[in-house]
């Protein structure tokens, strides 16, 4: 294309050497927009004489013997818009020009996928990328997330799923999503992620602190998860999934489309539908574990090189039903699940969703502008409100059986600005400010008193972060972060339970009303944290590199571990928080090596993580209701050692198959008690292989073996009480076995996929197999292990297009 | 200067959305907590009453329920009714009623010691023809003293082998009340 331009080009000027004689001159220079960089070889040509020039290597062009008159000037340069401008030429002059370079690195980074972790290089981390995230299309965000070597999940039956990142979860993991904190209620251990996982083209998991503009207490670690980014070309393209399921007799459709134009504006849009029944055991039915899920988003603006916006707002609305054998009584009932193999409640197949059910729905709107300035960098301007409304709908009687008995509105603004300072030679530093205003309101119409009160939170925070590219070989990077945070919480106490605490001793000041059997208090918390990360990446080589990092993070006691009080029918345990809990400080070592040679490859990182006063929640006491006795669970803080390794391997035995295998494990050890840590993921292993045949329109096949080790590393924290024995009518003393963890397993999966290409779009179909032997397990980290089994076999047909 | 201005609207609508109105908080008595179980035995052919109390009114744990229960006659046959409240409502909600409504779902168990001489038998039933165990007969046999257990369990199997006859071992469901009792016969 250039060439012919220029041939063209030599010719039109032979000709115009014959036109009349004039002798001014127009001259200047061509950049780059972005970093001022000169364009070399860029063309301008005067469209009306046809004369041009081409620009040396420094970007300077010049163009003599032009008449003074009118010109309308087209500047050309391969990868980059023509830029037409229009000019007056009585004199001779010097313009420069500055053109937008970027067209086909955001095309080549679309393709590679590497636009979505251009920030977070340096971190130790893991990534979902959108293929994958497509075959993942039918799992919970919880679920696609655990296939990443060293995350798994903390579930609450098969639908609730909470990602854990080398050992911790929950409030210790931060969710980012389009670049905005998730505030959806994440204290709760059956609160899963509000985020559909296909309005993701990206997910990275950071496994630490590290990436400190997203916030200083990720003392697990951080999930950062992208919708698509819209390309600067005008293109239209979209996808739809349908998976069909035969556990759970059910499936989902998701959708996609997008539209964008080359001056830069753009419009994209996503909805999904997931409907599923009770799930199966091999040996039973699940009863009440459907699903009903449903999911939407849109988003619209402008993406300039040097300026633009964006506007997007997603809801995610869910219904999850609870196995209903999990909803239990008391510690009698307890007792009997444990020692039966059978759920107490199993009823036949059914769509129906009943209580005790979950009912969520989740806003997310956010608005942002950047304006890249010159010589500086680029400064980003972020609003984001989110609305998160969860239901929970308890076992109830009479009337008030369609009633919620917990109902939690979660209003968030956050407001954020951030500089990007790119100016400066192997420089990059980012500064930030943001604050955020959240209201917390538990709505009184349940008529249950409040698991959560009702709070306001204000929060303040800046960071500083920076990478130093030293050479080639070696690049630093560091940061540091200060947040407040102030808590303004409204919260009922019953007499007995604020005296039993001994409440009035350490914080008499907080009654601001006494009801007689209860007292309305008003804990207000400030907190003061500061985090930091530092880090060296150092490519040995082409083919090895190694990056070691070292983050402190702080976090504060959540509204969960402060004020929680009361009876939980999943494990029929009384939740007890604590005021006096104080902030927890982790001192996290990271690293990570990785190497390719001949056909192998692979990574180790292992890592160390010191927590001090690290919160867990474990069962201390029993208390007696009219129910029965049950079991008491207080917060309480230790000093606690993770230490752990995440490995991964690839070997390509031929162009055609491949090998892969990874195994992830962690030692947890509360120092101060000199015992492990609950609920800590055990030893486990993946081994997969995959082989593609060409011959057969390139069908590949896969088969994965999933092996969990049995977890010996638990805390004894079985107890012994009372129990009603029935044949003997008497309370007998019982021990209550709720430490043991559940044998090792072992499963098997297959899958076979082809893709298809077809006039004005691809198709692609995939059949899996999950759980191929039917095998009856159950697990560790999943809190209905004393009710059910894991689900049995599930085959999925999964039928993509793109077009 | 524009992105100045984006930064003042932005703080707006921070400012606009933040106004919240739930300023005043309000208290919530529990509606649905079961404080108190009563059990009233009247002596066949007399106005005799004697009573069972168990009461919880905090009912969350923090401090000890109050049990009582009168002494029962040896060989004596009592007309005996089971009522649960809620006395945190006042006037006390009587919840009893829900129960013998959704008594399909329902059903009280009277579970005694070995070692205490009574017999029991349902004198109520739900739509199933199934009892729910409200209202029962109690006889009493030679003086004796021991435990007597009573629990109303909600969404069991009231069609496994035995339950109808008061046998708790195969019903499943949850526990809504357990509450044991010293018993004296005398």
């Amino acid at each position: 294309m250039k060439y012919i331009l220029l041939v063209s080009l030599f010719w039109a000027t032979i000709f115009n050497s014959f036109s009349q004689e004039c002798t001014l001159s127009l001259s200047g220079k061509i950049t780059d927009t972005h970093d001022d960089s000169p364009l070399a070889f860029a063309i301008i040509m005067l469209k009306e004489t046809g004369q041009y020039a081409e620009a040396d290597k420094d970007g300077n062009y010049q163009i003599s013997k032009l008449c003074p008159g009118k010109y309308t000037l087209e500047i050309t340069h391969i990868s980059c818009e023509n830029v037409t401008q229009e000019i007056q030429l009585p004199h001779s002059k010097k313009i420069d020009f500055k053109l937008e370079h970027h067209l086909d690195e955001l095309n080549e980074v679309l393709l590679t996928g590497r636009l979505y972790q251009d920030a977070n290089t340096y971190n130790i981390s893991k990534e979902l990328t959108q293929d994958e995230i497509d075959r993942f299309s039918n799992l919970s965000f919880g679920e696609a997330v655990a296939e990443l070597n060293g995350v798994s999940s903390l579930k609450t039956g098969a639908s609730i799923n909470k990602p854990i990142i080398q050992g911790m979860h929950s409030a210790r993991v931060l969710l980012i999503n389009n670049n905005v904190q998730m505030e959806d209620q994440q204290w709760g251990v059956d609160h899963a992620p509000n985020i559909d996982i296909n309005s993701a083209a990206n997910i990275q998991v950071i496994k630490g602190a590290s990436a400190l503009r997203y916030g200083g207490d990720a003392v697990g670690g951080i999930i950062v998860s992208t919708p698509q980014k819209a390309p600067l070309k005008d293109t239209l393209f979209g996808n739809s999934i349908l998976n069909l399921n035969t556990n759970g007799r059910g499936g989902g459709l998701t959708t996609s489309l997008l539209k964008s134009y080359s001056n830069g504006w753009y419009i994209k849009t996503q909805a999904s539908a997931k409907r599923r029944g009770d799930l199966q055991a091999p040996n039973y039915n699940l009863s009440n574990t459907g699903v009903n899920e449903n999911n939407f988003s849109i988003g619209f603006g402008l993406n300039k090189i040097e300026t633009g916006f964006n506007a997007y707002y997603s809801l995610f609305s869910t219904e999850i039903g609870i196995l209903r054998a999990s909803h239990i009584g008391n510690v009698r009932d307890l007792v009997n699940s444990i020692n039966s193999s059978t759920p107490s409640f199993v009823d036949d197949f059914s769509y129906q969703i009943n209580s005790p059910k979950q009912k969520v729905n989740h806003h997310l709107l956010k608005l942002d502008y950047f304006k890249k300035i010159q010589n500086l960098g680029k400064l980003e301007v972020q609003y984001a409100f989110q609305f998160n409304k969860r239901l929970e709908f308890d076992v109830r009687r009479g009337d008030r059986r369609d009633k919620a008995a917990l109902d939690l509105q979660l209003s968030t603004h956050q407001l954020q600005t951030q500089l990007k300072i790119d100016r400066l030679e192997n420089f990059d530093i980012r500064l930030g400010i943001e604050t955020t205003y959240q209201d917390h309101f538990a709505n009184p119409e349940t008529g249950v008193r409040r698991l959560i009160p009702d709070y306001e939170m204000f929060g303040a925070g800046g960071f500083i972060t920076s990478t130093y590219t030293l050479n080639e070989k070696v690049v630093f990077d560091a940061g540091i972060r200060y947040d407040f945070t102030y808590i303004d919480a409204l919260k009922f106490y019953r007499t007995s339970r604020w005296e039993e605490r001994d409440y009035q001793t350490d914080f008499p000041n907080l009654i601001i009303e006494d009801f007689g059997t209860q007292l309305l208090t008003n804990p207000k918390f400030d907190y003061h944290n500061f985090s930091a990360s530092l880090g060296v990446h150092y490519q040995l080589n082409n083919a090895a590199k190694w990056t070691t990092n070292l983050s402190i993070a702080t976090r504060n006691p959540n509204p969960s571990e402060l004020f929680s009080d009361g009876l939980h029918h999943s494990i029929a345990s009384i939740e007890l928080g604590d005021l006096r809990l104080q902030q927890e400080q982790s001192y996290k070592l990271n690293t990570s090596f990785s190497q390719k040679k001949d056909r192998l490859s692979f990574e180790v990182s292992p890592y160390l993580n010191l927590v001090d006063n690290y919160i867990v929640l474990e069962p201390n006491g029993i208390e007696t209701t009219i129910r029965g006795a049950f079991p008491v669970f207080e917060y309480r803080q230790t000093q606690a050692l993770f230490l752990g390794v995440d490995v991964n391997a690839k070997y390509q035995i031929s162009d055609t198959s491949e090998i892969t295998a990874q195994f992830a494990y962690v030692h947890a050890e509360d120092i101060t008690l000199n015992r492990p840590i609950i609920d800590i993921p055990p030893f486990n292993t993946r081994l997969k292989y995959k082989h593609t045949i060409e011959s057969w329109n390139n069908l590949s096949v896969s088969l994965t073996h999933d092996f969990v080790a049995k977890q010996n590393r638990f805390p004894d924290l079985d107890f012994t009480t009372p129990v009603l024995d029935p044949s003997l009518g008497e309370l007998v003393p019982t021990e209550v076995k709720i430490s043991e963890s559940p044998a090792d397993y072992q499963l098997f999966h297959i899958g076979a996929e082809m893709p298809f290409q077809m006039k004005n779009m691809d198709l692609r179909v995939g059949v899996t197999v999950q759980n191929l032997f039917d095998t009856s397990y159950r697990n560790y980290l999943n809190r209905q292990r004393f009710y059910a089994d894991e689900i049995g076999r599930n085959i999925q047909l999964q039928i993509q297009f793109n077009y | 200067m524009k992105s100045l201005k984006l930064v003042s609207i932005f703080s707006f609508l921070a400012v606009f959305f933040s106004c919240s109105d739930d300023d005043d908080v309000e208290i919530i008595n529990e509606e649905e907590v079961i404080t108190t179980l009563r059990v009233t035995f009247i002596k066949e052919n007399t106005n005799e009453i004697s009573t069972f109390l168990y009461q919880d009114l905090a009912g969350d744990g923090s401090v000890d329920p109050m049990i009582s229960a009168d002494n029962l006659e040896a060989n004596t046959t009592y007309i005996g009714s089971v009522e649960f409240l809620n006395e945190l409502e006042d006037p006390a909600e009587n919840i009893t009623l829900e129960v013998v409504e959704e008594g399909e779902e329902h059903q009280v168990f009277f579970i005694n010691s070995t070692s205490l001489n009574t017999n029991f038998s349902y004198l109520d039933t739900d739509a199933n023809n199934n009892p729910i165990g409200v209202e029962f007969s109690l006889t009493t046999g030679d003086a004796s003293t021991g435990n007597l257990s009573v629990l109303l369990i909600h969404d069991g199997d009231k069609f496994a082998d035995g339950v109808a006859q008061g046998d708790i071992s195969n019903t499943g469901g949850e526990t809504d009340i357990e509450a044991n009792f010293n018993v004296v016969i005398e």
